[in-house]
């Protein structure tokens, strides 16, 4: 079954995808909510100094120290960014803006120096190739598995374990650092560990898929998610399943179009974010529009419900309580005073009198106009 | 010197010297506003957010020239500024969240669309995605006309809007209350940023074009408290890491013009924290320095003539040990310094071993005058 699964391309694409996609959003999740969400990209830019570091050393470009030295720089630069925030001399954003294009532009340098004929470029980096990405296969047993997929399966392993068994601490650490400290959990060593991983899966991740997929993986999932729901689990859970959506929609619709599969993946988790954003239940825009009118067109019938209430035993209610008077009265347009009686006739709050077009409160719109005027009498 | 001058005046060289200048002289200017109302990573995602701008450029105008490719990159630059603002605004994402979710979907939107175009076997489209990292030599002189048009057009608006712009950057709550257009105002500041990319696309590319918008601005901050200067000295810095990027660039084929100018930048920046008087890190710790060995040296002084005092003559020479007893502390490098300086005088001891120190008339002029200080500065 494996072998079968090992022999479809397409799933095998998909699956390194999802992979990718999962191990990235779980350690966002933490990254989008600390509000460092901008280290994954400036991460995914400096493993490259890190990486050809390591070759020049090793001469090899698929040295296992490449993980080392790639984790250093993604380290380092982290490192560099927070203690020039911190000297205050410049701001923390433009302290993270300064430190990372100077270590990308030195290792493109050392490649234009030292490593032209290598199969390592700029280019690579940034964009990967999903659909080589199972050209490149290790024996396993009896079977013959992408390198890609056996990377970032261990790597997924590792950061589902890593997330699980720090799972109360991370939350500590990023919702009350300070209570977290308190408490000795070392909320620094822990962001940095989450910061290794990170660095970690980008190298994992860049020969797959690019730096760039691997920064949309980090931060949109989990943003969406956490546009859908307040739950952390729920925005773990959600982003992982975002990304395997993205990760088959993207594939599919890259087939389609015939475009890089890699940058599809990564704009579909564009578009799955916009849809949250627009049509999320709570948060989305729409909701919260709809809500908006809603409660709009709810102040009007209060409204009208109380007009009616003050006039009703009095001696012009022939002439208050009629929808003319709500015009000259209420100061409504002819279309809002015909919507807002409809509105509350259909609630079963007021009744109209086929022929005089006289409004009378029903005993609910009477009761409903009192509880606005004397609130203090409702029980 | 003819050699350098032919380089200096070959074709290609003296295009690619000029572009950088203008560049880092636009970049500088427009980076100040951006870093001093910390919008340095929008620069990030306007740089990304290029990249689909090209594509559509080139799709619509069907070929490779800088015009609709330079609009197209400003056009979808300003959106991308639009989406990041509207998710700040209206969403429950933080800014940093809200700029990397623009920066990453525009720029895979933007692989997605160069590979189409690759894929469409489209003429012309050669090198497309040389703007990934810029191409200096590539430059050719109408493409000089059009940054040279962007540029006049962004310093133009700054001086121009010179008083607004400042008050927007600095205390936009005060220019609410005068009745301004702030939102406007930092909207066109926003997208001004994105001509400064759009300038840049040619000479360094897309991805490391934020180092240009930020280092020149971060290291002019270290130098003055004056926008007037910073905005300056960011267009100088900006101009000389172009001009020396390019230049490096031309010793040995094949080295990237743009990472060398984001080098250069990067170098004047570190110098900049480093260097520069008052905020500079190491102009910090000479200070520090200083005032550590004065208050040790008023200390030691002060010490001195306390314990001539008790001796009952000023002149009274204490042995070292004495005065390291009352100073609390190894006393003997200040007492060397205050020797150097003449306000102490070694004597070789009468009784007892060690050295033994009293005060020169300077030195108790100074201890008397230290004191003094003290005593009003207790009674306030």
């Amino acid at each position: 079954m494996v072998g079968a699964f090992l022999d479809n391309v397409d799933l095998v694409i998909i699956a390194i995808g999802a992979l990718v996609g999962i191990s990235a959003s779980l350690l966002g999740t933490f990254l989008v909510l600390r509000g460092a969400s901008l280290y994954s990209d400036a991460i995914s830019h400096s493993i490259l100094l890190g990486i050809v570091l390591v070759y020049l050393i090793s001469g090899d470009v698929h040295s296992p120290y490449q993980v080392v030295g790639a984790a250093l720089a993604g380290l380092a630069t982290v490192y560099l960014s927070e203690l020039l925030g911190a000297s205050k001399r410049v701001k923390q954003d433009a302290a993270i803006g300064l430190v990372f294009p100077a270590l990308f532009a030195l290792a493109v340098l050392l490649i234009n120096l030292y490593a032209r004929d290598v199969h390592l470029d700029e280019h690579a980096v940034l964009l990967g190739e999903l659909a080589f990405a199972w050209l490149d296969v290790v024996p396993v047993g009896s079977l013959e598995v992408p390198r890609s997929l056996l990377t970032m399966g261990i790597i997924t392993v590792v950061n589902a374990l890593f997330v699980t068994l720090f799972y109360k601490e991370l939350k500590l650490a990023v919702f009350d650092a300070g209570l977290a400290h308190a408490l000795g959990l070392k909320p620094r060593l822990l962001f940095y560990a989450l910061l290794l991983l990170t660095s970690v899966t980008a190298v994992g991740a860049f020969d797959a898929v690019g730096a760039i997929l691997f920064v949309t993986f980090v931060i949109v999932p989990p943003a969406a998610a956490y546009l859908l729901t307040d739950r952390l689990w729920l925005v773990l859970l959600g982003g992982c399943l975002i990304a395997v959506m993205s990760s088959v929609l993207g594939f599919h619709a890259a087939m389609y179009l015939d475009v890089s599969i890699g940058g599809m993946m990564a704009t579909i988790t564009g578009l799955l974010l916009a849809l949250a954003f627009l049509a999320g239940p709570r948060y989305g825009l729409i909701a919260r529009f709809l809500r908006l009118r809603q409660q709009r067109v709810q102040a009007h019938v209060r409204m009208l419900l109380v007009h009616l209430y003050t006039h009703e035993h009095e001696a012009e209610a022939e002439m208050e309580n009629v929808p003319r008077a709500l015009e000259h009265h209420l100061r409504w347009s002819p279309r809002l005073s015909r919507a807002v009686t409809a509105i509350a006739q259909q609630q079963g709050l007021i009744t109209v009198e086929p022929a005089g077009q006289r409004l009378h409160l029903t005993e609910q719109g009477r009761r409903m106009a009192q509880e606005v005027l004397e609130p203090w009498r409702r029980i | 010197m003819e050699t350098v001058w032919d380089v200096l005046t070959d074709f290609t060289v003296r295009n690619a010297l000029l572009g950088a200048l203008l560049l880092g002289t636009l970049s500088g200017v427009l980076g100040t506003f951006a870093v001093l109302r910390e919008q340095s990573l929008l620069g990030d995602a306007l740089s990304h957010a290029a990249l689909p701008g090209i594509c559509i450029g080139f799709l619509v105008a069907g070929s490779r020239q800088l015009w609709p490719l330079a609009l197209g990159a400003l056009v979808v630059g300003a959106a991308a500024a639009w989406c990041v603002l509207l998710l700040t605004r209206h969403s429950r994402l933080k800014s940093d969240a809200s700029v990397g979710v623009v920066l990453s979907t525009f720029f895979a939107g933007g692989t997605v669309l160069l590979t189409y175009i690759q894929n469409q076997q489209l003429p012309g489209q050669a090198g497309l995605d040389s703007f990934l990292f810029g191409q200096a030599a590539a430059m050719l002189p109408s493409d000089l006309w059009a940054m040279g048009a962007v540029a006049a057009v962004g310093i133009g608006l700054v001086l121009v809007f010179w008083k607004e712009f400042k008050l927007v950057t600095f205390d936009p709550g005060f220019a609410r209350s005068l009745g301004w257009p702030v939102r406007l105002l930092e909207g066109v500041l926003t997208s001004m940023i994105a001509l400064a990319v759009v300038i840049g696309l040619q000479m360094v590319g897309v991805v490391l074009m934020v180092a240009l918008i930020i280092a020149p601005a971060a290291a002019a901050r270290q130098w003055t408290q004056r926008l007037e200067t910073m905005v300056l000295l960011a267009a100088l810095f900006g101009a000389a890491s172009g001009a020396a990027g390019t230049l490096v660039s031309l010793v040995r084929p094949g080295l990237a013009t743009g990472p060398l100018i984001v080098l250069c930048a990067t170098g004047i920046a570190a110098l900049s924290l480093l260097l520069a008087p008052r905020r500079g890190v190491v102009w910090r710790a000479v200070q520090r320095r200083r005032t550590r060995a004065e208050v040790e040296s008023g200390r030691v002084l002060v010490d001195l003539l306390q314990l001539a005092r008790a001796h009952g003559d000023e002149n009274y020479a204490s042995a070292q040990g004495m005065i390291n007893a009352v100073y609390g502390a190894d006393a003997q490098a200040t007492l060397v310094r205050l020797e150097k300086e003449g306000l102490v005088r070694p004597v070789a001891p009468e009784h007892g071993t060690g050295r033994h120190w009293h005060l020169t008339p300077a030195g108790q002029e100074a201890a008397r005058r230290l004191l003094e200080g003290r005593r009003d500065g207790r009674e306030e």
